[in-house]
């Protein structure tokens, strides 16, 4: 059986999308969406370890036995993350600076530990790379929409800091979209991720809901059968 | 080779007890490896870190030593060791700087304090914080020049009595919304400064008179 590897983008960035749908890593997520450059890093840095850990563990799935399996997870995850941290302080110093508080946190993100249970040691090597990639992409696009929601509400500008992370060529994202703005705390507070994220789960609901109901317009009979599915 | 006695054997307890094992010491090698590769590098960073802190607080035109070279270890007035950079012009000391730490809002701050050798503070940053953003961490001298009010007091100025926020009664500015850390900022930069004062002769002592005592 080939994989599926459009089913798994699917599930990745939509269908099984890791915060919108499992609801997963809320802790990472909170603590650093006060803006959309600060979700990127996290994203990025999280699909790092998802795409390492998803090959890792697919390649030694044929050793690890049933019992065992979730120490070894744990332990093959948490040494990722701390070579990762290693190496960004190393030789990546000004991104670290940026980045290292979340890094730590990687660990503490189930939705890895999820990924390795119920895809990387059941597929082979490439559909969990993809997987962990799609992951990721999704993981990543959530964190920047709740960061760009938050920053834009929090101080009314985007993306700040942007250049001090990705380098100078990425300075023309840094935009000052209200100027003087004073700015609501609340926003730039945990409480305001809460708040983000649950106008951002019920869009994504009523999306749903809606693309559901024109699919069932256009061919009520195939609709009918794929719900039944 | 039967795939049934295989499994059987992997059932066993030596089997997940070897596996666990190997994997622990896998890791093990790895981390020991990826931190000797960038010990020195990290070390290196830090460094920089530092020495680009101290640059804010003290001026480059009233040392020529590195910083970093000619660092102490005393006690403050709870008896804590605390690093103090000497700034050497020649065989005198200039400047020192040294950090000082306030119980904020939402945890310790800390910050770098430099004084000259007349006790005047040269400058002063905050290098780590948790403070409310958009309020709190108007210490930053990157968000807000509020920082930069304690440069050139002293512990006679504004009188010891008035150091603290307007609010309180003393001769500095508070920040709008934050009342704690303001509070906790000029505290420990009193702090530091009575530090100074009364340890000014060791402080201060030369260079050279200490290396040849110790």
């Amino acid at each position: 059986m080939s994989p599926d590897y459009i089913r798994i983008a699917r599930d990745g960035i939509w269908d099984n999308n890791i915060i919108l749908v499992q609801s997963l890593a809320l802790c990472p997520l909170l603590a650093v969406t006060g803006t959309a450059t600060n979700g990127l890093g996290l994203g990025l840095a999280t699909t790092v370890v998802l795409v390492a850990s998803g090959v890792l563990i697919a390649s030694l799935r044929g050793i690890i036995t049933p019992e065992v399996r979730i120490p070894i997870f744990v332990l093959v995850i948490a040494t990722l993350v701390t070579l990762v941290d290693l190496t960004m302080n190393a030789w990546m110093h000004d991104l670290h600076k940026v980045l290292g508080l979340f890094i730590p946190l990687i660990v503490t993100n189930c939705a890895i530990l999820g990924r390795a249970e119920s895809f990387a040691s059941r597929n082979g090597v490439v559909p969990a790379l993809f997987d962990g990639l799609m992951m990721g992409a999704g993981f990543t696009l959530s964190l920047v929409m709740l960061g760009a929601i938050r920053e834009v509400l929090g101080s009314g500008t985007l993306f700040q800091g942007a250049a001090l992370m990705l380098g100078k060529g990425f300075a023309f994202l840094q935009l000052t979209l209200i100027p003087d703005y004073r700015g609501v705390l609340l926003a730039i507070l945990p409480p305001g991720g809460f708040i983000a994220l649950g106008f951002i789960l019920s869009g994504r609901r009523l999306l749903e809901r809606i693309l559901a109901r024109r699919k069932h317009k256009r061919d009520p009979e195939q609709a009918a059968t794929e719900s039944v599915a | 080779m039967s795939s049934v006695a295989e499994s059987g054997c992997r059932k066993s307890v030596g089997y997940q007890a070897g596996l666990l094992g190997a994997f622990t010491m896998l890791a093990a090698v790895f981390l020991v490896m990826g931190n000797i590769a960038t010990r020195d590098a990290i070390a290196r960073r830090r460094a920089e870190d530092l020495s680009a802190s101290l640059g804010q607080v003290i001026p480059s035109d009233i040392h020529d030593n590195d910083l970093l070279d000619n660092a102490l270890t005393v006690k403050d007035q709870a008896g804590a060791p605390v690093t103090l950079y000497r700034a050497l012009h020649g065989l005198n000391v200039t400047a020192v700087a040294f950090q000082v730490t306030g119980q904020g809002y939402g945890g310790p701050i800390q910050l770098i304090l430099g004084i000259g050798a007349d006790g005047k503070i040269l400058g002063t940053r905050a290098l780590s914080h948790t403070e409310t953003p958009g309020l709190g961490d108007k210490i930053e001298a990157t968000r807000d020049d509020w920082i930069f009010q304690f440069n050139g007091r002293s512990l006679g100025d504004p009188p010891p009595e008035r150091w603290a926020v307007k609010k309180d009664g003393g001769g500095f500015d508070q920040l709008t919304g934050a009342t704690i850390t303001p509070r906790a900022v000029v505290k420990a930069i009193k702090r530091g400064l009575e530090l100074f004062e009364s340890n000014r002769d060791a402080f201060l002592a030369s260079a050279v008179v200490r290396q040849a005592q110790e």
